[in-house]
């Protein structure tokens, strides 16, 4: 046993008879069941956990929750670091490992530490005024530097083993908080019968209660939680899920929760996610989430041993520990004799600083029979310490801090309270703004919503008896609201009478605000009154102003501990009322939230659907080199043993225009489309006409955007008179398919057409080359394919290995070509028996790699060149655009700068140099030394080498380019360096006339 | 500034994070996908020719606040188009019908 020196002999939830050992700082200590990292810590009496953000500071455990701003430590290591996380969250488990944070060489000793000597020099708003000279500097010297220095723990860099997942839950009621307003919340709507989720933060349900030394009805308050979570267990409706933050409130009464299913047992932990992501869907739902403490600002206050006065009597109650023997409480409110009178009865010295007067106290009760001094009107002046806090100066409150009026009182634990701060946010994360009611001195929600409840602490409401009743309210309420009956008895006798709440606002403790004073409004940010006066003196007083000028409220923690005394320093120093400064804005996420969580099951090869050929087994086991597509995973090329890529395209690309190739387009969007109008419809989506197009003949067709710009392009079959199959873009066939949906549903409801996609249901390939007919006349059986009988752009049905092909004489390479079209499930068998029957031509399976050569060298447009921003014009393409009828973007695309002839156009470039490369993206100017975006006359948009002409070629668009054919220009890449003499040619360089694919 | 009354919850057809699809019911917003301002309508053939007519349609759209008449496709269900009157404030929708005037008729 290490030295588990403050924990008490008795007392508290953890289970003395087990011990867990863990690590920190390379350490080992142990815990006991029930332990959080910070209550272990503190059992072995360690005080320094870390150091500060800014200046580096030693810092302590301030807090027993999710606010805690110092305690921050990184968790685990390799893929399984975590930085960031509070202590005071972290269960004890066996294989924990924790270490400090932003300090080298160590916590202890910290060589960064310097920072806080220059401190006067580290204001708000130092970054924005000093490095700003020379610009340069900024990105190579300032940022990574002050990236050092500053900031909280290190992300790692190793991918994260464990699965984290996502899941929805619809119910009538969410309850946030299972403390005692959310317990008895979730009892009475549950009893009503209402489906209920009731989700808290930690591992034990209770809230505070667990570290409170009260009776309700005449049971310790633990036991009284234990009856109450055995009710629940027994209603079938009611769903508890622990160890889960609700992080945000989103339109609708949907909410974000993360469970940490797996964060307390050792890793790996079998089939269990690490962490659950909820998306939680309800009608209703009630905030119990209870309040935040709120520190009092001094000088020092941020040393190691000051604490909350409520987290001191939660690890002395809930946790069997003592953080200090020698105790000073500084408090405004009530709440704190509480403490007094617990650390007291587990034997520690405790002196009480009240800031209020003795007549305005209702606490003494409590503490009467304790022998406790209480110093009314008086406040902690500065605290004293290095690496834990050993004294105290408190000074009359009002008063000019001197040394006649002055005491110094010795202590090893300091404890604050300035009140509470209801925990508004999922109240206010849709957008509704808290108002500040003074009879607490605390932000609450007044704006009601339709279905939203609030109950307990979070609604400002802080007596015991009360705080019970109107959880049992609001349950009812909720589960009234949709109609069930709750039991109007509320299910306990008595509970303790305590003296009614009361608090005086101290937003500061007046002495400290002289320049390079410590006196920490945000502990996490480093953030002090000096800093929020500067913000103020230039004239960012404001709450948003100064939450950016100053970082307030911006640290993982969003300022749960600040924000407020922040607003009270700043309404002070202007004058302004807390009404006029203003509240910062409340957003999720509530607590910091794993961006594993977050992401769930979608990463690596999950992280977006894949899509596969039905010959895509065949391509692998080819030894394919696959690339995206949209979705689609597509063969790039086949590379032989030794053959790299250039080499592996040439060859697909010569074997192609020799003999004959084979290339898998399944993946091309296609749409069947059926019905008497289904003609007329496509002439109302084409520029070009296919109503009266002949049954059994395909054209080439292109679709525009209403503004008159290129969408898409294909073919359009005709295989009956009231059949057509179209064929669109691999990338945009979603697109294009909801355009034409629109079109239909909206546009022309009238039309009697029905179409659907069809894209799966096809698996296609392309054979393509001189022997194409050689080879498919083998395959298809019974089939004249002559040039006669199945001339360019007509269709035939036939069947290849038995089964049903559609045969269309199309071609994208500039070769005698055919598509086959199969259905799916027959894909491979088709593949199969195409290739077999073209071994004797050593037909080549050949990828999108040599197929992009190919169409390049034959001028046809793709992706690259329909970007959006091209008319049909621009491409060569201003013939097809029909006269006689109205198609979408007919009108616009007549607008006299889209026909004006100095538009970009489509051109083909060549390079003068032999040898010379023609880089993709490069600019086009006149002269070679063109610098600048306005001298561009227009950019590279496809290049690829061409085996079949032995150089560079490259398509382009050309501002003017069609008149500009055996002009000489240059390309440009500046970010290379790189400058290419072109020469501007036909975009087709291959076979113009198109004899080879009409042969 | 007059403030919206937020409508009782017996009229509303659904909150921006879910959209009752009068085919497939009360469905999560991430099966739709938005498509901008329903009130805008494609010039007939009439007055076809006119560019003006043709630019207000392509690129004029009023910025309003409150209430907004607006197509949504329910693209991860039926494939409806749809109008929903959403209020771009509150997010809370109003009504969800079919795009399709005839459809909408046997609705």
């Amino acid at each position: 046993m290490g030295g588990n020196g403050n924990r008490l002999a008795e007392g508290g939830l953890i289970d003395r008879s087990t011990s867990i050992p863990f690590q920190f700082n390379g350490r080992t200590y142990t815990g006991h069941p029930g332990d959080t990292l910070a209550s272990a810590l503190i059992a072995n009496d360690i005080h320094l956990i870390g150091r500060s953000f800014k200046y580096h500071r030693p810092r302590g455990i301030y807090s027993c929750g999710p606010e805690e701003p110092n305690a921050l430590v990184t968790l685990g290591a390799g893929g399984r670091q975590e930085p960031n996380i509070p202590a005071t969250m972290v269960e004890i488990h066996e294989g924990l490992t924790a270490r400090s944070q932003n300090c080298w060489p160590s916590v202890r000793f910290d060589l960064l530490a310097v920072n806080g000597l220059l401190k006067p020099l580290f204001a708000a708003g130092f970054y924005y005024k000093t490095f700003k000279w020379p610009p340069q500097a900024w990105l190579k010297l300032y940022e990574p530097a002050i990236r050092r220095a500053a900031g909280l723990g290190h992300l790692g860099v190793h991918p994260d083993p464990d699965r984290y997942e996502h899941a929805h839950a619809h119910a009538d009621i969410l309850v946030v908080g299972g403390g005692p307003a959310g317990l008895m919340a979730a009892h009475a709507a549950g009893a009503a019968g209402a489906r209920v989720i009731l989700a808290d933060e930690r591992a034990r349900l209770g809230g505070h209660l667990l570290g409170e030394n009260c009776e309700i009805d005449g049971r310790p308050s633990p036991e009284w939680i234990d009856t109450i979570l055995h009710d629940l267990a027994g209603m079938e409706t009611v769903r508890i899920l622990n160890r889960t933050s609700v992080f945000g409130r989103y339109d609708g009464l949907t909410f974000g929760a993360v469970e940490r299913v797996a964060d307390h047992l050792d890793a790996p932990f079998d089939d269990l996610p690490r962490q659950r992501s909820w998306t939680f869907h309800v009608k209703q739902m009630i905030s119990a989430s209870g309040a935040f403490e709120r520190p009092l600002v001094f000088e020092n206050n941020d040393l190691p041993g000051i604490m909350l006065a409520g987290a001191a009597r939660a690890y002395l109650n809930q946790f069997g520990v003592l953080p200090g023997r020698r105790v000073l409480i500084f408090t405004n409110n009530d709440d704190t004799y509480r403490t007094a009178r617990d650390l007291v009865h587990a034997g520690a010295h405790v002196t009480l600083i009240e800031s209020r007067t003795e007549t305005e106290t209702n606490g003494r009760s409590l503490i009467a029979e304790a022998d406790v001094r209480v110093f009314y009107n008086h406040v902690v002046a500065k605290a004293f310490g290095g690496k834990r806090v050993v004294r105290a100066a408190i000074a009359p409150l009002g008063q000019q801090a001197d040394t006649a009026s002055t005491i110094s009182l010795e202590c090893d634990l300091l404890c604050v309270s300035g009140g509470f701060d209801p925990a508004i946010h999922l109240l206010s994360h849709t957008g509704a703004r808290p108002s500040y009611d003074p009879s607490i001195s605390a932000y609450v929600m007044t704006a009601k919503e339709r279905g939203v409840h609030a109950a307990g602490g979070a609604a400002g409401c802080f007596d015991l008896h009360t705080v019970l009743q109107e959880g049992f309210q609001a349950g009812r309420a909720a589960a009234a609201e949709l109609d069930f009956t709750a039991p109007s008895e509320l299910p306990l006798a008595n509970v303790e009478k305590s003296p009614t709440y009361r608090v005086s606002p101290l937003w500061r403790v007046p002495e400290c605000h002289s320049p390079g004073s410590s006196a920490y409004v945000d502990l996490q940010n480093d953030v002090t009154v000096a800093d929020l006066e500067l913000a103020s003196r230039e004239g960012f007083g404001l709450a948003e102003h100064a939450k950016r000028y100053t970082t307030l409220g911006m640290g993982t923690d969003q300022g749960k501990l600040s924000n407020v005394n922040a607003l009270g320093i700043l309404a002070g120093m202007s004058g302004r009322d807390l009404e006029q400064t203003g509240t910062t804005t409340f957003r999720p996420l509530y607590t910091p939230v794993s961006l594993g969580a977050l992401a769930g099951q979608k990463r690596g090869k999950h992280f977006r659907p894949m899509r596969k050929s039905a010959m895509h087994d065949w391509h692998k086991n080819r030894g394919a080199v696959f690339t995206h597509a949209g979705l689609w995973l597509r063969p790039y090329y086949y590379p032989r043993a030794g053959e790299d890529f250039a080499a592996a395209v040439q060859r697909e690309v010569r074997a192609t225009r020799s003999s004959v190739g084979m290339v898998d387009v399944s993946t091309l969007g296609k749409i069947a489309l059926k019905g008497p109008d289904a003609g007329a419809f496509l002439d109302r989506l084409y520029i070009n006409s296919f109503a009266k197009m002949k049954i059994g003949r395909a054209r080439y067709g292109v679709m525009l955007r209403e503004d008159g710009m290129v969408l898409d392009d294909g073919t359009v079959s005709r295989l009956a008179s009231d059949h057509y199959f179209i064929t669109v873009t691999t990338v945009n066939a979603p697109h294009v398919l909801q355009h034409m949906e629109f079109c239909h549903q909206v546009l022309w409801p009238g039309l009697d057409v029905q179409f659907c996609s069809v894209t799966e249901h096809w698996a296609a390939m392309a054979v393509a080359g001189p022997n194409a007919r050689a080879v498919l006349s083998k395959a298809v059986k019974g089939l004249n394919l002559s040039n006669d009988a199945l001339p360019v752009l007509n269709i035939v049905e036939g069947t290849i290995n038995g089964a049903m092909v559609r045969l269309f004489r199309i071609s994208f390479s500039g070769e005698l070509a055919y598509e086959i079209y199969t259905p799916a499930d027959y894909g491979q068998s088709v593949w199969d028996a195409i290739m077999a029957a073209g071994k004797d031509y050593c037909i080549a399976p050949y990828g999108t790699e040599a197929m992009t050569v190919m169409r390049i060298e034959k001028g046809h447009v793709a992706g690259p060149e329909l970007d959006g921003r091209t008319t049909a014009r621009d491409l060569g393409m201003g013939r097809m655009m029909s006269a006689k009828k109205d198609y979408i973007g007919r009108w616009l695309a007549a607008r006299s700068a889209l026909e004006d002839p100095n538009r970009p156009q489509l051109v083909g470039l060549t390079p003068v140099r032999q040898g010379g490369d023609i880089r993709m993206g490069a600019h086009l100017v006149t002269t070679p030394k063109a610098r600048g975006p306005n001298l561009s006359q227009g950019h590279v948009t496809t290049s690829v080498f061409s085996p079949t002409l032995g150089h560079a070629i490259g398509l382009a668009l050309l501002n003017g380019g069609s008149a500009r054919h055996g002009e000489r220009i240059f390309a440009v890449y500046p970010l290379r360096d790189e400058i290419e003499e072109v020469e501007v040619v036909s975009p087709v360089f291959y076979d113009p006339n198109g004899e080879r694919m009409r042969a | 500034m007059k403030v919206e009354q937020a409508p009782r919850l017996a009229t509303i057809e659904g909150i921006a994070m879910r959209i009752k699809c009068p085919w497939c019911g009360d469905r999560p917003l991430d099966e739709f996908s938005y498509s901008g301002d329903a009130t805008v309508r494609r010039p007939d053939e009439a007055s076809a020719a006119d560019p003006a007519v043709w630019q207000d349609y392509v690129y004029l759209r009023d910025n309003p606040t409150g209430r907004h008449i607006e197509y949504w496709q329910h693209a991860g269900g039926c494939r409806s188009w749809l109008i929903v009157e959403r209020n771009i404030t509150t997010h809370e929708i109003h009504t969800v019908s079919l795009a399709n005037p005839q459809q909408r008729e046997s609705e």
